[in-house]
C-alpha cells in the first residue's frame, strides 16, 4: 500500500470524525460546545482552501466545481449552527430537557453528522456516497428522538422507517447503475467511480439508467423532502432539537439534492436515455404547490417551516429539471440563499420557542413588542424566505420565472401560482406572529445573534450585489450541469 | 458458466421470491419471523454460490453476515422482543390475505416485464438475479404498507433488504458488496435496537405504529 499524503479532502473528514470521538468522552457541555464550534470552523477553513487547491481526483474522493459550492456551503452553516447550537443548549440544560449525557452523545452525532455530509459531497464513488448518506441520516435519527417524548419517538421512528425505504430504493438504483456501467467499463472498482463513469456514460445501455434514475430519484427524492415521499419532514423538523432542525433543512437535504444531480449529470451525458428534466420538474411543482396549501394549516412553528423548507426544495427541483444555464444558476443561487434563510429562520425560531415556552403558533403573539430584536430578525427572514426584494431569494426566484418563461411559458403559471399562494400564507401567519397583543412569556432571550444577523446579511448583500467571481463560478457550474 | 452453476443460482435465487410470498400470509408473529429466518438462511446459500461461481472470495462475508446476523441474531433477538411485549396475537393486516397475494402477484409480473427488457445486453445470471432481487424487494414493501405492527414492519424492510443483497452480489464483481452489507447490517440492529431502546413498547405499552398516530391525533 502506498502512502497517501494527508490533504485538504481527508482534512474536512478527519477533523470532524476525531472531534467526534474526542466529543464522546468530554463531560462538560459547556466545552463541548466550544469544541464543537472549533471544529466546526477548522473544517470550515480548510474547505474554503479548496476553491483555491485541489487535491487530485482519487478513486474514492474527488472535489470538482460542483461539490465544492456544496462543501463550502455545508460547512459555512454547519460552523454558524454550531455557534446558535451552543446557546440554544444552555438554555435546554436549564430547563432541564436535556442532560449531560444526552449532551455529549448529541455532540458527538453533531459532528458524526459532518462527517457523513462531507464523505456524501467528496465521494468519487456511487456505493461510498450512499453509505455516507445512510449515515447521516442514522445520526439525525438519533437525535430527531433525543428529547424522548412520545412526540420526538414516533417523528424519529417514522424518519426512521420512511428514510431506509427511500435509501433502499437508491441503493437498488446505484446497483443498476453498475450494471449498467459493466459491459463497457469492466468489473471492479472503477465500475462506480463516477469520473470514470461520466466519460464512459454515453455507451451505456439507455433503458437501464431510465430504470435506475427513476429508483434513484424515488430513493433520493425521499430524503429531499420532495411530495408525496415528504411526510418524516415535518415531523422530523418540529419534534428535534431546534439546531437539527436549521442543519436538517440547510444542508442535509441538499446532500441529496446532490446525489440526484450527479445522477442527472450522468443520464444527461447519455443521449439516448430519457431526459430527467420532466421528471424533476413534475416532482417539483407538485412539491411547491402542496407545500404551499399545506402552510396555511399549520399549527405549529417549526412544522410551518419545515412546510416551507418543502416548498423551496420543489422550487430547486424544478429549476434544476428545466435545465439550461440560466436555469442551473437560478436553481444553484436559490439553494444557497434557502440554506442560509432557513438556517437564520430556525436559529430565530428555536430562541422565541423557548422564550414562549411553547411552538404553537397561537401561543406566540406580538413578538417585535416583547423580544424587539429576535421578533424583527423573524420578520426579515420571512420576508426574505417569502422572496420579497431586495433579499437574495426575490433574485433566485425571479430567474427561476424568467428561465422558465422563456422555455416553457406554461409551467410558469403553475410555478408563479405556487409561489403565490406560499408568500400569501407566510405573510398570513407572520402578521399574528410578531404584531398585535403579545401573549406571556417575557423573560429575555439568551440568544447568540451573531449567526442569525450574519446569514440574514449575506442573503441581504446577495440581493443587492453579487459579486462577479461568485457569479462566474456559479455560471462555470451551472454549464456544467448542463 | 455451466449449467448447474446457474440452475442452482436461478433456484435459490427463486425461492427467496417463494418465500417472500410465504411472508405476506403469515398472520402470526412468531411464524413470520421463523419465515423471515429461512429467508436469510437462503439468501446466505445463495451469496456463498455466488461467490464460489464467481471465484468472489470476499462475498463469503456477506453470506457469514447473512448468516450469523440475519438468519440467527435478528429473529432470535425478535423473539425476545415480542413475547417480552406479548405480542403473540394475530398480525392485523390493512388488506385481507387474498387481494395481498394478488398485488404481489402483479408486483412481480411488473418486475419480471420492466427487469428482463431493461437488461437485455447483461448475462443471463445477471438479469435473472436482477429480475428476481426487483422481486423481493417489492414484495418487502408491499408487505411494509399491508402491515401495521412495528416488527413486521421491521421484517418486511429486512426482506426488502434481502433482495438488494441478491442484486448486489448478482451483478458480477460489484465493488464494496461487503461495506455496504454492513452498513446495513448496521442499520437494521439500529431499528431493531431501536424499538427496544427508543422505549416504545414502554412509552405505548405496544408497538402498533397506528397506536401512535392515534396518540397524536389526541394530542392535538
Amino acid at each position: 500500500m502506498s502512502f497517501v499524503p494527508i490533504n485538504a479532502i481527508h482534512l474536512i473528514l478527519i477533523i470532524p470524525l476525531a472531534t467526534a470521538a474526542v466529543l464522546a468522552l468530554l463531560p462538560s457541555y459547556r466545552l463541548s460546545a466550544r469544541i464543537n464550534s472549533a471544529a466546526a470552523l477548522a473544517t470550515l477553513v480548510v474547505a474554503s482552501s479548496l476553491f483555491i487547491r485541489r487535491p487530485a481526483v482519487g478513486l474514492y474522493l474527488q472535489v470538482d466545481d460542483l461539490s465544492v459550492v456544496f462543501i463550502v456551503l455545508n460547512t459555512l452553516v454547519g460552523f454558524t449552527t454550531s455557534l446558535f447550537s451552543g446557546g440554544y443548549i444552555a438554555h435546554e440544560i436549564e430547563i432541564g430537557r436535556l442532560t449531560q449525557v444526552r449532551l455529549r452523545f448529541y455532540h458527538a452525532m453533531y459532528q458524526l453528522l459532518m462527517f457523513g455530509m462531507n464523505l456524501a459531497l467528496v465521494s468519487n464513488n456511487l456505493g461510498l456516497m450512499w453509505v455516507a448518506i445512510e449515515l447521516a441520516t442514522l445520526t439525525t435519527v438519533v437525535m430527531v428522538g433525543i428529547y424522548r417524548t412520545h412526540e420526538a419517538l414516533e417523528a424519529a421512528w417514522k424518519y426512521f422507517i420512511l428514510g431506509s425505504v427511500g435509501i433502499a430504493l437508491a441503493l437498488f438504483g446505484t446497483i443498476l447503475v453498475y450494471v449498467a456501467a459493466r459491459p463497457v467499463v469492466g468489473e471492479g472498482l472503477n465500475g462506480m467511480v463516477w469520473t470514470v463513469l461520466i466519460e464512459k456514460v454515453a455507451g451505456f445501455d439507455p433503458a437501464l439508467l431510465n430504470v435506475a434514475f427513476v429508483f434513484l430519484l424515488l430513493g433520493y427524492g425521499t430524503k429531499v423532502g420532495l411530495a408525496p415521499l415528504h411526510a418524516w419532514l415535518p415531523d422530523a423538523h418540529a419534534e428535534g432539537p431546534t439546531p437539527i432542525s436549521a442543519v436538517l433543512s440547510g444542508l442535509l437535504l441538499n446532500v441529496a439534492l446532490y446525489a440526484i444531480l450527479r445522477f442527472k449529470m450522468l443520464l444527461a451525458a447519455n443521449h439516448a436515455a430519457l431526459a430527467p428534466g420532466p421528471l424533476m420538474v413534475t416532482m417539483g411543482l407538485v412539491s411547491l404547490i402542496f407545500a404551499a396549501f399545506m402552510l396555511y394549516r399549520r399549527r405549529d412553528i417549526k412544522r410551518m417551516f419545515a412546510y416551507s423548507s418543502i416548498e423551496h426544495m420543489g422550487v430547486i427541483v424544478f429549476a434544476f429539471g428545466m435545465g439550461g444555464p440560466l436555469a442551473n444558476f437560478a436553481g444553484l443561487l436559490h439553494m444557497t440563499m434557502h440554506s442560509l434563510t432557513k438556517s437564520a429562520i430556525f436559529f430565530s425560531v428555536g430562541h422565541i420557542a423557548q422564550v414562549k415556552g411553547t411552538q404553537q403558533i397561537a401561543g406566540i403573539r406580538g413578538l417585535t413588542v416583547t423580544h424587539p430584536i429576535l421578533g424583527w430578525t423573524l420578520v426579515v427572514g420571512v420576508m426574505a424566505i417569502a422572496g420579497l426584494p431586495p433579499f437574495g431569494i426575490f433574485t433566485s426566484e425571479f430567474l427561476v420565472i424568467s428561465s422558465t418563461f422563456a422555455r416553457q411559458p406554461l409551467l410558469a403559471i403553475p410555478l408563479v401560482f405556487g409561489l403565490l399562494v406560499a408568500f400569501g400564507a407566510l405573510l398570513l401567519r407572520l402578521q399574528g406572529l410578531a404584531f398585535g397583543e403579545p401573549t406571556p412569556g417575557t423573560a429575555k432571550a439568551h440568544a447568540s445573534y451573531l449567526p442569525m444577523f450574519g446569514h440574514l446579511g449575506l442573503v441581504l448583500a446577495a440581493g443587492l450585489y453579487f459579486p462577479p467571481l461568485i457569479t462566474s463560478w456559479f455560471q462555470h457550474v451551472a454549464r456544467m450541469l448542463g | 458458466m455451466s449449467g448447474l452453476d446457474f440452475d442452482f443460482a436461478h433456484l435459490l435465487a427463486g425461492s427467496l421470491v417463494l418465500i417472500s410470498f410465504m411472508m405476506l400470509y403469515q398472520d402470526r408473529l412468531t411464524a413470520l419471523i421463523n419465515v423471515f429466518a429461512l429467508q436469510a438462511l437462503v439468501l446466505a446459500m445463495s451469496v456463498a454460490w455466488q461467490a464460489y461461481i464467481q471465484a468472489a472470495p470476499h462475498l463469503y462475508v456477506t453470506a457469514v453476515i447473512a448468516l450469523v446476523f440475519k438468519a440467527l441474531v435478528i429473529p432470535g433477538a425478535l423473539h425476545r422482543i415480542i413475547k417480552r411485549l406479548g405480542v403473540h396475537r394475530e398480525i392485523e393486516t390493512v388488506v385481507g390475505v387474498g387481494p395481498t397475494m394478488l398485488a404481489g402477484i402483479g408486483l412481480v409480473a411488473l418486475a419480471m416485464v420492466v427487469m428482463l427488457r431493461v437488461t437485455a445486453a447483461a448475462d443471463q445470471l445477471a438479469r435473472e438475479d436482477m429480475a428476481f432481487a426487483l422481486s423481493v424487494l417489492l414484495l418487502g414493501l408491499l408487505m411494509m404498507v399491508t402491515r401495521r405492527n412495528a416488527v413486521s414492519l421491521i421484517i418486511g424492510f429486512m426482506s426488502l433488504e434481502n433482495g438488494l443483497v441478491l442484486a448486489a452480489t448478482g451483478a458480477k464483481g460489484m465493488p464494496l458488496v461487503v461495506e455496504i452489507s454492513v452498513a446495513f447490517s448496521v442499520l437494521i440492529a439500529f431499528i431493531v435496537v431501536g424499538v427496544f431502546l427508543f422505549r416504545i413498547r414502554e412509552r405505548f405499552d405496544t408497538v402498533d405504529v397506528s397506536a401512535l398516530d392515534r396518540f397524536r391525533e389526541a394530542q392535538k
